[in-house]
C-alpha cells in the first residue's frame, strides 16, 4: 500500500486510513500491568515499552530499553492489550453530519477503549467509489481521534442491483465490503460480488435480512411482538440469508462474514457451516446477548422474565435501570431476540462459532428517535458500552476467560480484515487499550462524546470501563486526562 | 373501589378491581343518560383535545357525545389539515396542543404505542381510543360493561372471539379484560390470523370454528382488517365465509342463549350473515349504546373521579 506524504500535522494517516505518526516521538512506558495478548498467547504481568509509535518491547527487559525522557504510566491493577477494534460502525460521514461525525465518532471510540474502528458505507453518498474513500481518508486525518478504517459497499448506491466498483475501492484502500443497512436479494449478485472480491483477497461481510419475509416487521416476532401489536420480525428473516450465504461460499470458495448475528437458527447454520470447513464466519453485538424483545414492553417487564440474569454478578446492589414500553432506543436491526437467541448467540461466542465483537455503533439524531415506534429508524449508539457489556456478559458472568473476550475484540477482527493490528507484538503498531475488568461505573448521558444519544444504556449500571486508549503511540484518550481537565 | 390512574393507555396495566370500577362508574352514567336532561357538569371548564390521526366513526362520535355530556369543552384534531401533514413530529404536534392549557387528549392513531408516546412527553392525561394492533381500551370495556349486563357476570363465561386476531386491538383488550375478570377465552379464525403464541396471553387457540361456538356464551365477530395486513393472509373473502363466517346453520348449533357481538364496522356477508346481525342475539347496538356511558366513566375518572358513589344520583 503507498504511503502518503505531507504529514501536516505531525500525524497522518496511510492510504488505509491507519495513523501515522511522523516526527518528535515521545516514548511511553506502560508498567505494572496485567499484559493480555492473545495474538501471543500472553497473559501475564509486565511492562510495556512504546518507542516511535510501535511496540519496542514487552516484558522484563521492556524498563531497561526505555529512553531517559520515556514517559512512565503506571497500569497496576489494569489489563494491558492490543488496541481493541470495532468493525461495525456508521460515523454517519459523509452527508448525515447530524448524527454523527468522524471527529465525534471516533472520540466515543477512544473514550470506549477502540483504536481503530471500520465505518460502513451506507453515508450519503454511499462507500460506493473511490472518491467517498478519499473524503473519509482525508476528514480522518484531520478529525479522526483514532484509526479509521473503510469498508466500501458491494452495490452501487447499496441497491442491490449492480456491482459496485470493487476493484478501485480495494485501491482506494477499503478493508472490506458490505451493503450493511441493506442486504442483497439477489442470489446471483450476491455470488458475483463474491467471487469477484476473492480476486482482490476483499472479505465480504453481509447484513443479513430477506426482505420478503421480514416486510416491514419493527420487533422480533415472538410474544412480545403479539402483545405489544408491533408488526413481527421472524427469526427466519435472517436465517434465510446466512443460509443462503453459507451455500454461496460453498459454491464459490470465498469468505463471507455475516454480520450482527441475533438468531437460534443462525448460530446453529454456521457453527454447522464451520465444522464442514467452509469460510464463514460471524459477529456478535453486546445488546442482542444482553437484552431480549421483552424489553421493548419496557423494564419492568425485561427484569421480570428475561432480565433476570443481567447484573448477575451483583444483585441486588443498586437500582435496577428503567424505560417506559415502546422506547425506540430497543429499536435496532437485526431486532432484539428472544431469550433463547441471547443464550444461542452467547454459546456461539463462547464455542468460537462467533469470532468477531462489535457495536453497530448506530447514531441518529433525538428529532428522528421521539417519534412512535413504528416510525423510528433502527439502530443504537455502542462505541462507549460495548467493551463493559461484553465483559459483564462473557467474563464476569464466567463463560470465557479475559483472554477469550479481548480476542474477539483484536485477533478476530484483525484477521478477518488482514490488519497488521490487534497484537502486541514487538515491531506492531502500538495501538493500546488499557482497562480495568472490574470498575464499576454507571453510563450517563451527559458523559456520552457521541453526537447521537440513542442509547438504551443511559442508567445502566457497567462493570469494566477503559482507562486509556493509545493510538499509534500517542494517548487518544485517557481518564486521567480529562479527570485533570475536570 | 378507587380509582387512581391518570391515563387510560391499555387494559393490560389495569387490575381486575380497575375494570370493575369503570363498569360499576358507568353503570351510573347510564343512568344519567336515561334521564331526561342526560348533561352533567363534571368536566366542566376542562378541554378534551380528540386527536384522530387514523379515520373512526363510532369511537370518535362516542367521545365526542361523552364530552359534551359531561360538559367539557372540546377541540377536534382533524390529520387532514394539520401539521402532522406537512411534517411536524407527533411530540410537536401534541405539545403545541399543550401549550394552549389542555387537560385530555384522546388518541386514535394507527401506530401502537403512540399513546404511550404522548403521555411520556406531555403533562395531560392520554386516552388511547386504539393504537395500531396493539389496544382499544374502551372498546374492551364497553364489551364487558354490555356482556355483565346481559349475563348478569363475567367469570366463569365461555367467551369465543371469532375472526382477525393478529391484526386486532379490540382483541388484545378484550383478552386482557376478559382473562382478569375470569371468563374462558377462545380464539378461533385462519391459522395465519390466529397463530398459537395468542395461547401465551391464556387463551385456547382453534380453527374449527363449529367447536370454537359450540359451547359459547359470548360470541365475538371481528371483521378482517385490511387496512392493517400485510398482504392476503388467506386465499379470497368467499373462502373466508365459507370457513369461518357466522351463518344461521352454524348458530343454530351453539347454545340457545350464546349472544352476539361485533365492534363494527360490520363486513355483511363476510364474517357475519346479515341477518344475524339484525337478530335479537345480536348486541350490535347496544355495545354503542353501552360505549358512551363507559366513556363518560372513563373521562370522569381520569379527571380525578374516584368512582361511581361520586356520580350525582
Amino acid at each position: 500500500m503507498p504511503g502518503r506524504a505531507a504529514p501536516r500535522t505531525g500525524r497522518s494517516l496511510n492510504s488505509q486510513g491507519e495513523r501515522i505518526f511522523c516526527g518528535q516521538m515521545n516514548s511511553l512506558l506502560l508498567t505494572g500491568g496485567r499484559v493480555v495478548d492473545p495474538a501471543n498467547c500472553f497473559d501475564g504481568t509486565a511492562d510495556v515499552l512504546i518507542c516511535e509509535g510501535k511496540i519496542a518491547a514487552v516484558g522484563p527487559d521492556a524498563a531497561a530499553k526505555a529512553p531517559a525522557d520515556t514517559e512512565r504510566m503506571d497500569v497496576r491493577g489494569q489489563v494491558v492489550c492490543p488496541g481493541l477494534i470495532d468493525l461495525h460502525v456508521h460515523l454517519r460521514e459523509p452527508g448525515q453530519v447530524a448524527k454523527e461525525t468522524i471527529a465525534t465518532g471516533t472520540a466515543a471510540a477512544a473514550r470506549g477503549g477502540f483504536t481503530s474502528v471500520v465505518c460502513m458505507p451506507n453515508t450519503t453518498p454511499a462507500i460506493d467509489n473511490a472518491g467517498t474513500v478519499a473524503l473519509i481518508h482525508e476528514r480522518a486525518r484531520d478529525q479522526g481521534v483514532v484509526n479509521l478504517f473503510v469498508a466500501g459497499a458491494i452495490t452501487k448506491n447499496l441497491a442491490g442491483e449492480e456491482l459496485a466498483s470493487i476493484g478501485s475501492l480495494k485501491k482506494a484502500g477499503v478493508v472490506a465490503i458490505t451493503d450493511d443497512g441493506h442486504c442483497a436479494q439477489n442470489n446471483d449478485m450476491m455470488r458475483r460480488a463474491m467471487e469477484y472480491a476473492k480476486m482482490f483477497d476483499l472479505p465480504v461481510m453481509d447484513h443479513c435480512q430477506d426482505y420478503s419475509l421480514v416486510i416491514d416487521g419493527v420487533m422480533h416476532e415472538g410474544y412480545w411482538s403479539t402483545v405489544l401489536g408491533l408488526r413481527g420480525w421472524p427469526s427466519a428473516g435472517e436465517e434465510m440469508i446466512v443460509a443462503r450465504n453459507i451455500l454461496l461460499a460453498e459454491t464459490t470458495g470465498a469468505h463471507v462474514h455475516c454480520q450482527h448475528i441475533s438468531a437460534a437458527g443462525s448460530v446453529r447454520l454456521l457453527r454447522e457451516a464451520k465444522k464442514r470447513g467452509l469460510l464463514v464466519s460471524g459477529e456478535a453485538c453486546p445488546h442482542h446477548f444482553t437484552l431480549t424483545d421483552a424489553a421493548v414492553a419496557g423494564s419492568d417487564k425485561f427484569f421480570k422474565a428475561d432480565g433476570k440474569g443481567v447484573f448477575g454478578y451483583s444483585a441486588g446492589r443498586g437500582d435496577l435501570p428503567s424505560w417506559p414500553a415502546y422506547d425506540t432506543n430497543l429499536k435496532m436491526n437485526p431486532p432484539l431476540g428472544s431469550a433463547s437467541d441471547r443464550e444461542a448467540v452467547l454459546e456461539g461466542l463462547v464455542d468460537g462459532t462467533l469470532e468477531i465483537l462489535c457495536s453497530d455503533h448506530a447514531p441518529h439524531c433525538d428529532y428522528e428517535k421521539e417519534v412512535e415506534f413504528d416510525y423510528a429508524p433502527f439502530g443504537i449508539t455502542g462505541l462507549e458500552t460495548e467493551l463493559a457489556l461484553s465483559l459483564m456478559q462473557l467474563y464476569h458472568s464466567k463463560r470465557l476467560g479475559l483472554a477469550d473476550v479481548i480476542a474477539k475484540f483484536t485477533v478476530g477482527p484483525a484477521r478477518l480484515l488482514h490488519l497488521p493490528k490487534g497484537t502486541l507484538s514487538v515491531g506492531a503498531d502500538a495501538d493500546v487499550t488499557v482497562f480495568d475488568p472490574d470498575r464499576e461505573w454507571v453510563f450517563h448521558r451527559c458523559d456520552s462524546v457521541s453526537k447521537a444519544t440513542n442509547s438504551p444504556f443511559y442508567g445502566w449500571p457497567l462493570r469494566g470501563k477503559a482507562a486509556a486508549t493509545i493510538v499509534g503511540g500517542r494517548k487518544a484518550w485517557a481518564e486521567q486526562a480529562e479527570l485533570a481537565k475536570a | 373501589m378507587s380509582w387512581n390512574r391518570k391515563h387510560l393507555l391499555d387494559i393490560e396495566s389495569l387490575t381486575a378491581e380497575d375494570i370493575t370500577t369503570v363498569l360499576d362508574t358507568a353503570r351510573a352514567f347510564k343512568a344519567v343518560g336515561e334521564r331526561a336532561i342526560k348533561k352533567v357538569p363534571a368536566l366542566r371548564g376542562k378541554t378534551v383535545v380528540n386527536l384522530f390521526v387514523e379515520p373512526s366513526t363510532r369511537t370518535r362520535t362516542s367521545f365526542e357525545l361523552s364530552e359534551q355530556r359531561l360538559s367539557a369543552d372540546i377541540v377536534n384534531f382533524n390529520t387532514e389539515a394539520s401539521s402532522l401533514k406537512k411534517g411536524e413530529t407527533l411530540k410537536d404536534t401534541a405539545r403545541n396542543l399543550e401549550a394552549l392549557n389542555i387537560d385530555f387528549i384522546v388518541i386514535r392513531h394507527s401506530a401502537s404505542g403512540a399513546p404511550h408516546f404522548l403521555a411520556r412527553v406531555l403533562d395531560a392525561s392520554v386516552i388511547n381510543a386504539g393504537d395500531g394492533a396493539h389496544e382499544h381500551p374502551t372498546q374492551a370495556l364497553l364489551d364487558m360493561f354490555t356482556i355483565r349486563e346481559k349475563k348478569g357476570r363475567i367469570a366463569g363465561l365461555n367467551v369465543t372471539i371469532l375472526g382477525d386476531i393478529l391484526y386486532s386491538r379490540v382483541a388484545r383488550s378484550d383478552i386482557w379484560a376478559l382473562t382478569k375478570l375470569g371468563a374462558n377465552v377462545t380464539l378461533c379464525g385462519p391459522s395465519t390470523l390466529v397463530p398459537r403464541v395468542f395461547e401465551q396471553m391464556g387463551c385456547r387457540v382453534t380453527h374449527d370454528v363449529e367447536e370454537a361456538i359450540r359451547d359459547a356464551d359470548i360470541i365475538n365477530l371481528l371483521r378482517i382488517q385490511h387496512e392493517r395486513q400485510r398482504k392476503s393472509m388467506f386465499p379470497s373473502l368467499g373462502e373466508y365465509t365459507s370457513f369461518f363466517g357466522l351463518n344461521k346453520a352454524r348458530l343454530a348449533r351453539t347454545k340457545p342463549d350464546a349472544l352476539i357481538m361485533h365492534p363494527g364496522p360490520i363486513n355483511r356477508g363476510v364474517e357475519i350473515d346479515s341477518e344475524i346481525a339484525d337478530c335479537d342475539r345480536s348486541l350490535v347496538l347496544q355495545q354503542v349504546t353501552n360505549g358512551l356511558a363507559v366513556r363518560m366513566a372513563v373521562l370522569f375518572l381520569v379527571n380525578g373521579g374516584k368512582g361511581p358513589q361520586e356520580v350525582a344520583p
